[in-house]
């Protein structure tokens, strides 16, 4: 897994609560039986349109927005279904990170194997974040996971919480299958005494 | 010794090394495997070089993309391949793989509780969400993502932090014509579809209690779409004359000792949650979703909401969105929503119990000339009971379509698809924009809803349709 320490990027606001993984990766494209190649339909029933041509309105069609890597989001983004497709589709179109007030625990989860990092913030700081994203040109942050911070180039500056082991195996792009085999010898001494 | 929930006990039996500020590694006694989100995991043991740990606590299906016409002539070849590609695997690892020739087929949360893979207090896990049903026999069930699928391939645990526990306590009996589907929807459009996100609900209360099994499972089905880990509700009589006999469940002797261990799972007297909420359900009506999240529901005598009466902007903004898209104005009665097809079927109420009840509104009347409604079976053991009780009959002379089992347009993998437009009453679990085809529209009600909604061509009050005395004599 490729690890996160720090990085800095334009931000998209997507403002929808409830941003399902429907809506992330439609069904049609968890056929495939790879892990790469799922950028290119992200979003795709809001990015185009039946035809295939692009719909202009929406956020990361806007050319001012095509660059960035950080995606603001609104309340329990990621829920529904438990496909990793929805993770693996934003890391390949270039997104690093997710910012919400909220995450449906599934999604949440999956960001962590996938070097992405999923940042809970309040409210009022995803609404600050917001005015800031659609209001200045090039909107960009700094997340450091080092520091636990993320910070624009105007004084803002917000701390955020995350648990320390799962900062701990982004921050050294760990394998969780590796770490777990550590653990061979609890595990089939269970198994015996279950046996 | 410390009173604890069930939660805890089943948490405290599988945890085999907890550390201080690191997640409890969890281990796992069934793990449930499918075609869509299992390639990328045993790719991955591939490349590593690993075995799956315990191919005998592994059981596959294929599910999702399975036709329900011609179930043999799968025409999308990259559905083809990802079936294909899980029977190679499970040959190669040894996985026991119930494919389309098995009589065992079906969703795989239909087959597991059938073949008796399901038992209290066991920790269960599948590359998908709705894996909450199994929580309807007290076991801790929960859905998990590929890396996660790969893990427990070749650990056969999890590293997992340890859940909040909420109790989500049901007063009274549901009355008359209100089904455990609607019990779930009116929690849902209640309490909101994150209010329980970070938390393990265990169901308690009268009206849980004499809840049957499909209705448990129905119940526990949906509880991750109000953002739950998992969902519990501790077994009970119920349960194990559900069990009893099951393929897969211990026999004679050994039956009832397994049924003493699981009465020890319940909860202790004394034993406290982190949150607790408290349902009425005798208050609860038949419900009809209006908008494109599972929470966006309301009671068939009412209307389509103004998005103006939402407390926050988010929300009204939300509910802007949704009714756009679900192309309905503000205050139209429910009840007058008019309706193009019909999918009676899914994990959530695709099981015989559903289709006894949809089959009980049917009988004897016909499907709107302006709908197409579906009947699909959860599993094939579901379609065969179906069948040799008559049920099939009584939908296709009502001219529902009688189909073969497998997920179907509960997420519309295979062929079973809404077009732009279309406006469905469905029995499953969401009714995100687009799950059921791009531009579908798509309303979560019970089977009986549903079955009343194909005949009358929109929505009504199923509880009008009922009559208590006739139903307890044909369908018990």
């Amino acid at each position: 897994m490729n690890p996160f320490v720090i990085h800095t990027g334009q931000v998209a606001p997507l403002d929808r609560v409830n941003v399902d993984t429907d809506a992330i990766i439609p069904k049609q494209f968890l056929k495939r039986i790879e892990r790469s190649g799922f950028g290119q339909f992200l979003f795709f029933e809001w990015r185009f349109n039946v035809d295939g041509t692009p719909i202009d309105s929406f956020i990361l069609n806007t050319p001012a927005y095509k660059d960035s890597t950080i995606l603001l989001a609104r309340n329990n983004f990621g829920c529904g279904s438990s496909r990793e497709h929805a993770p693996w589709a934003l890391t390949d179109y270039g997104f690093r990170a997710v910012i919400a007030p909220s995450f449906a625990d599934i999604f949440y989860n999956n960001c962590f194997k996938n070097g992405f990092l999923p940042i809970k913030l309040s409210e009022e700081q995803v609404d600050e974040l917001f005015k800031r994203a659609e209001s200045r040109e090039n909107y960009q942050l700094t997340i450091d996971l080092h520091e636990q911070v993320v910070k624009d180039n105007e004084g803002l500056s917000y701390p955020f919480e995350v648990d320390p082991y799962r900062r701990y195996c982004l921050l050294n792009g760990l394998d969780d299958i590796g770490l777990t085999l550590q653990y061979e010898d609890k595990i089939s001494a269970y198994e015996a005494q279950r046996s | 010794m410390k009173a604890r929930t069930m939660f805890e006990k089943i948490w405290d039996n599988h945890a085999i090394h907890e550390e201080a500020g690191k997640p409890s590694l969890l281990y796992i006694d069934l793990h449930l495997v499918h075609e869509v989100t299992s390639p990328q995991a045993f790719e991955g043991l591939r490349l590593a070089g690993r075995k799956v740990r315990r191919p005998e606590l592994t059981f596959a299906t294929m599910d999702h993309n399975v036709p329900t016409a011609d179930r043999f002539n799968v025409k999308d070849p990259i559905s083809r391949q990802q079936m294909e590609t899980l029977t190679e695997n499970c040959q190669e690892f040894g996985i026991t793989l119930a494919d389309l020739n098995s009589p065992d087929q079906g969703i795989v949360h239909v087959i597991g509780p059938e073949l008796g893979l399901t038992h209290p207090g066991k920790t269960i896990v599948c590359g998908d969400s709705h894996t909450s049903t199994h929580g309807a026999f007290g076991a801790l069930a929960f859905g998990i993502g590929t890396s996660e699928v790969e893990h427990v391939l070749a650990t056969q645990c999890l590293q997992q932090l340890k859940p909040k526990t909420m109790e989500v306590r049901v007063n009274g009996d549901l009355p008359f014509g209100v089904s455990a589907k609607d019990l779930i929807l009116a929690i849902i459009a209640k309490y909101g579809t994150d209010f329980a996100t970070g938390y393990v609900i265990e169901y308690t209360g009268a009206a849980i209690r004499k809840l049957t099994m499909e209705e448990r499972m129905t119940v526990c089905n949906m509880t991750i779409e109000g953002g739950a880990r998992a969902g519990l509700i501790a077994p009970d009589e119920t349960t194990f004359n559900y069990l009893k006999g099951k393929r897969y469940v211990p026999q004679g002797e050994d039956f009832l000792a397994a049924v003493e261990a699981w009465k020890q799972l319940v909860t202790d007297e004394g034993a406290t949650y982190d949150t607790v909420v408290e349902i009425d359900a005798t208050q609860i009506a038949p419900q009809v979703t209006w908008g494109t999240s599972p929470g966006m529901g309301t009671n068939i005598t009412s209307t389509v909401p103004n998005p103006e009466s939402f407390e926050t902007t988010a929300q009204r903004k939300a509910a802007q969105d949704a009714l756009a898209y679900m192309g309905l104005e503000p205050g139209t009665p429910m009840n007058e929503i008019k309706i193009d097809r019909v999918f009676i079927g899914s994990c959530t109420n695709g099981r015989i119990e559903d289709l006894r009840k949809a089959a009980e509104v049917a009988k004897g009347r016909k499907v709107s000339p302006a709908v197409h409604a579906m009947v699909v079976p959860g599993s094939q053991s579901v379609k065969q009971l179906a069948e040799q009780e008559g049920l099939h009959l009584i939908f296709q002379e009502a001219g529902f379509d009688w189909r073969e089992s497998g997920c179907s347009m509960c997420l519309a993998m295979n062929p079973d698809i809404l077009s732009e437009g279309e406006r469905c009453a469905s029995t499953s679990n969401r009714n995100f924009e687009g799950r059921q085809g791009r531009g579908g529209r798509t309303h979560l009600v019970s089977p009986e809803m549903a079955a009343a909604a194909a005949i009358a061509g929109h929505f009504v009050d199923v509880r009008e349709w009922k009559n208590e005395n006739v139903s307890k004599e044909v369908f018990q």
